[in-house]
């Protein structure tokens, strides 16, 4: 029984068959990859997971208990963390507020009225939030404006106020996307070391073969809304099926 | 509203930086910033009258009662606002409804109750509170022009229904005001006496005149009761934009979806910045009924939200001091630029030879007098298109120019950490 | 049943004037992506120009009339309008008597250069600005505009007859098979719906038919790909503002005999256009047509003593309550788009 169980899920947009029955179930403290060509339900299957869409049949189950139906901030509070394709942060907000935000989500809940509270009280919390800072190497752009800082940056700040909350599971969609062959690897860096150092399950969805093989301990391959194949890196290589399905996309395009 | 410029960044103080905590738990730049603020409402009848009575720049003078409670009361008003408008980026075009609901509560608590304001006052805020829990659990179903829509319209609608079927409640057009029959069970009136606001046998009205040489400086009792209030608004306004509470108004403004993937639901902190900023509304209504114990249902017309808008964008959105200011600002342009006519200005150019005199009296006449709201409009205008952070900003922009440098870039800063 | 027809014509004109204010806004909405309070500034200078236009013929000069005299026996001196002196007295008092109609013509041309100079000299620098800085700049374009209206013609509202011809009652009942005088409606108002009809009728077929039109409507559904064709849309952009101008101008025009012109008529009819756009769906010209007209015949049917009786002053919230109805059903309005405006 893994942490994050997903039965017979289906979503359909219009004509479209964007995911039809998806089993997956991810082990717990363990990295899982999902990929697949442009167009496989990758991203739809993340968004059934976040509470983003609700999927029309199946069941999501996060530590046994279902996340269908409930909202985002509650599907986070369950424990489930997402690091989004493109950084979405508080762009307004200096670099300790990013941190600080998910810390009092983490210890308050969705809503608190602290309204007449001062920040001279939360020495605990904000020495948490500059441990992270630390961890993540960015306490010296601790006061920066979080919306003047390079990509790169921006997706270390988001990883950072992830982690913040320490999720049971991380959600990761296309970490490096678009980053330079530098900022990959540090970005692969600082995942390794999230692994073997946290209690924590992800769930990676990435294009990039390079990141997945790195990273990953067990790889679902999805097409066509379906999934093809589950198994170790090393017998992904040389499925003849996963190799089809890609060139196939190769030779379409 | 105000752009995000890195220029100022660096010292954009965190909310978090360990600070000590000083006057009334405030730290450093906000306690001097109150401090200030109070020692300019505290000595406004004598700042605010700087000409002497017979001089002819004494139509200048502000400092007669009935305008200083305005500044002060339309400055509790448009920091409500702010703390909406300036922390969310809900731009509310119906607020006037819950300063017209505040009044209507706090009248007929003097008419009924008691003529002491402070229970006035303060159902004044609650009723106000209650609509605005009503009105804001509605309207905050949807954002951006849509919220501005529909807050519009519940502020119409309110309007309406007091101009005509609530009469029997908000008197209509002719609106209420205490009645020579009114009997508070709380008071002791002679048979035919018109009841009086008043605090613990205070008159709002009874003032204390000082001459001296030349001038004459009035002080109020009413003025300073509002006064007082108005300091109490802006301290607790300055603690929620501090607060945790605050950074997550904030946050609501920059990215709502990255608050509910943070596991925070936007929509409780935002109807709680509704609710706080109609019940600074009702605060502000009921000290008006306080001041001249009458209320129509004009004060809930559009153009009255309208109003707290240009109020907080011209003082500067998201500042803590520039809704005061901006309040001040367009308070003392309606009475002082609306009382100079063409007499006044050919007083004032009579040095000149005719032909200029008079050429000068025409291009200027369109903007005074009636014409003061041509004027209103033109400097909105100019500040939406030139400054959009308002006065708060070009205070910066000629601290900076007279070389202050980067001193003075640290006390703007700290008047403008939420933009 | 002769009431229900008379208070379906009765919201006709609101009607006509909510939708082709409403349908302005969309255009400038949809095509320039700005919320422009303004609008309704401009729907009041159009009524101004018919206004000035009746003002401008009006103007005479004194002429001693040797045929008459006052009560003291000396000749008596009448004002002859100058129209008299060059296209003689009848024709004269006919282009006076129709200055309404003709101010149409004085009206385009105005509001083309308004239109013009208000795009290219205020709003243009707005378009990347957020929505909030569009209300607002807008918003102090119409205090102002209105101001100015109020230094030259004075606060008061200035009565501006519609040609004699048509100042009279039309018996629609009658032609319905109705007693007389069950449903009398005055010809003006007809006139101005079929005006609208006609103005309505004639945006759209400019849109559908034309290869402008054909750009413009491809640059409301998609601006960035538009561009991309190497289009300059920029400049059909402001044609299409001064477009929606001359719309909301001689709405203003044809308007001023049913409501005298006063400097803040703009503002009244803007706050509730606005509520018709949003419930037509902001970024639908069909919506906008559609819930101009369902609006003004709901205001008209909440105004019967009937309905009156019943709950008193619903006529004075009718509209904003179906606005807050429709917007809390349906997010989009009745006939909006996905994606317009959804932050």
């Amino acid at each position: 029984m893994g942490i994050l169980e997903v039965k017979g899920v289906g979503k359909r947009f219009g004509g479209l068959q964007a995911l039809g029955d998806v089993n997956l179930s991810v082990a717990e403290n363990t990295v899982h990859a999902i990929i697949g060509p442009n167009g496989a339900g990758k991203s739809t299957l993340l968004n059934c997971l976040v509470g983003k869409l609700i999927p029309d049949t199946g069941s999501v189950t996060f530590e046994g208990q279902s996340v269908l139906g409930r909202k985002p901030h509650e599907i986070n509070q369950m424990g489930i963390s997402r690091v989004f394709q493109t950084p979405e942060i508080f762009t307004d907000l200096t670099v300790i507020e990013n941190i600080l935000i998910p810390c009092f989500a983490k210890r308050d809940g969705a809503f608190r009225m602290h309204a007449y509270e001062s920040f001279t009280n939360e020495r605990e919390l904000i020495e948490k939030a500059e441990q992270i800072l630390i961890d993540v190497n960015m306490i010296d752009k601790r006061e920066m404006h979080a919306g003047s800082m390079s990509r790169g940056d921006k997706r270390r700040l988001e990883m950072a106020m992830c982690l913040v909350q320490e999720p049971r599971l991380l959600l990761l969609d296309e970490p490096t996307a678009g980053m330079a062959r530098a900022d990959t690897n540090n970005t692969i860096d600082l995942l390794k070391e999230i692994r073997d150092k946290r209690d924590i399950t992800m769930c990676i969805i990435e294009h990039d073969m390079h990141v997945v093989f790195s990273l990953a301990e067990r790889i679902t391959v999805l097409a066509q809304g379906t999934p093809l194949v589950e198994d170790t890196p090393e017998n992904i290589r040389g499925n003849p099926k996963v190799k089809e399905a890609y060139l196939g996309e190769q030779a379409a395009a | 509203m105000v752009d995000q410029t890195t220029d100022t960044l660096p010292q954009r103080p965190a909310a978090s930086r360990p600070a000590k905590t000083g006057f009334l738990g405030l730290k450093g730049s906000d306690a001097t910033l109150l401090i200030v603020v109070a020692i300019l409402t505290m000595c406004a009848p004598f700042l605010l009258n700087p000409f002497p009575e017979t001089s002819s720049l004494a139509q200048f003078n502000a400092g007669y009662p009935d305008l200083m409670q305005r500044f002060v009361i339309f400055g509790i008003f448009a920091i409500g606002f702010n703390i909406l408008f300036g922390l969310t980026g809900y731009l509310s075009f119906g607020h006037a409804a819950f300063l017209g609901v505040g009044s209507y509560a706090a009248i007929w608590t003097m008419k009924l109750v008691t003529l002491n304001i402070i229970p006035a006052i303060i159902l004044g805020m609650i009723v106000a509170g209650l609509f605005a829990v009503l009105v804001g659990y509605v309207s905050l179903r949807r954002s951006g022009i849509y919220f501005s829509i529909l807050t519009l319209a519940f502020a119409q609608m309110s309007y309406a229904l007091a101009y005509s079927v609530l009469t029997p409640i908000t008197g209509g057009e002719t609106g209420l005001q205490i009645k020579p029959t009114d009997r508070p069970i709380l008071s002791n009136l002679q048979d035919g006496e018109i009841g009086r606001a008043n605090l613990f046998g205070l008159d709002m009205r009874s003032s204390f005149e000082l001459d001296m040489g030349g001038w004459l400086f009035t002080f109020n009792i009413g003025y300073y009761i509002a006064a007082v209030v108005m300091l109490i608004s802006f301290y607790v306004a300055i603690r929620i934009f501090r607060s945790p509470f605050g950074m997550m108004l904030r946050a609501v403004k920059s990215n709502q979806q990255r608050m509910s993937y943070t596991g925070l639901s936007p929509k409780p902190y935002t109807l709680a910045a509704f609710v706080i900023s109609g019940m600074y509304a009702g605060l502000a209504g009921g000290l008006m009924v306080a001041m001249d114990t009458q209320v129509g249902p004009e004060r809930m017309f559009w153009t009255a939200s309208g109003e707290v808008v240009l109020m907080v964008i011209l003082g500067g959105v998201g500042t803590l001091i520039g809704p005061v200011l901006g309040a001040g600002m367009i308070k003392y342009m309606e009475n002082i630029l609306s009382k100079i006519n063409d007499n006044v200005l050919h007083q004032w150019f009579a040095f000149m030879p005719d032909g200029i005199e008079d050429f000068l009296v025409t291009v200027i006449h369109p903007f005074i007098g009636k014409g003061w709201h041509l004027t209103l409009g033109i400097v909105f205008m100019a500040v939406v298109i030139f400054l959009p952070g308002g006065l708060v900003e070009l205070g910066q922009r000629i601290g900076r120019l007279f070389g202050f440098g980067k001193k003075a870039d640290d006390s703007a800063a700290a008047k403008t950490p939420a933009e | 049943m002769d009431a229900i027809i008379l208070q379906i014509l009765n919201g006709l004109d609101k009607g006509s004037a909510y939708a082709l204010i409403a349908l302005g806004l969309t255009l400038i909405f949809g095509t320039l992506g700005v919320v422009n309070f303004a609008h309704g500034a401009l729907f009041m200078i159009g009524a101004f120009c018919a206004v000035t236009l009746q003002r401008i013929l009006s103007l005479s000069h004194e002429v001693v009339d040797e045929t008459r005299t006052d009560f003291l026996g000396n000749p008596m001196k009448v004002d002859v309008p100058y129209v008299y002196d060059w296209f003689g007295e009848a024709a004269g008092q006919a282009i006076i008597n129709w200055s309404v109609p003709l101010a149409i013509l004085f009206s385009i041309p105005v509001m083309i250069l308004v239109g013009i100079s208000m795009e290219r000299g205020l709003i243009k620098h707005f378009y990347k600005r957020p929505h909030a800085d569009q209300i607002l700049v807008t918003f102090g374009l119409a205090i102002v505009l209105q101001e100015i209206v109020k230094a030259f013609y004075g606060a008061n509202p200035i009565p501006t007859p519609a040609p004699a011809a048509f100042t009279g009652s039309f018996d629609f009942g009658v032609l319905l098979g109705f007693d007389p005088f069950t449903i009398i409606y005055p010809y003006w108002r007809l006139i101005y719906f079929v005006f609208a009809m006609v103005i309505i009728a004639g945006v759209f077929a400019f849109l559908q038919f034309t290869t402008f039109g054909m750009v413009v409507r491809a640059g409301m559904a998609d601006r960035e790909t538009v561009g991309l064709l190497g289009i300059n849309i920029d400049k059909r952009f402001t044609l299409m503002f001064a477009i929606a101008a001359c719309v909301a101008g001689v709405a203003g025009v044809m308007y001023a005999p049913i409501v005298a012109p006063n400097y803040h008529m703009g503002m009244d009819f803007l706050v509730l256009s606005f509520v018709v756009v949003v419930v037509g769906g902001m970024g639908s010209l069909p919506g906008a047509v559609l819930a101009g007209f369902l609006l003004g015949i709901l205001q008209s049917f909440a105004s019967m003593t009937a309905v009156l009786d019943v709950l008193p002053g619903i006529n004075q919230i009718i509209i904003y309550l179906a606005a807050i109805i429709v917007l809390l059903t349906r997010p989009r309005g009745l006939m909006g788009r996905k994606g317009v405006m959804e932050e």
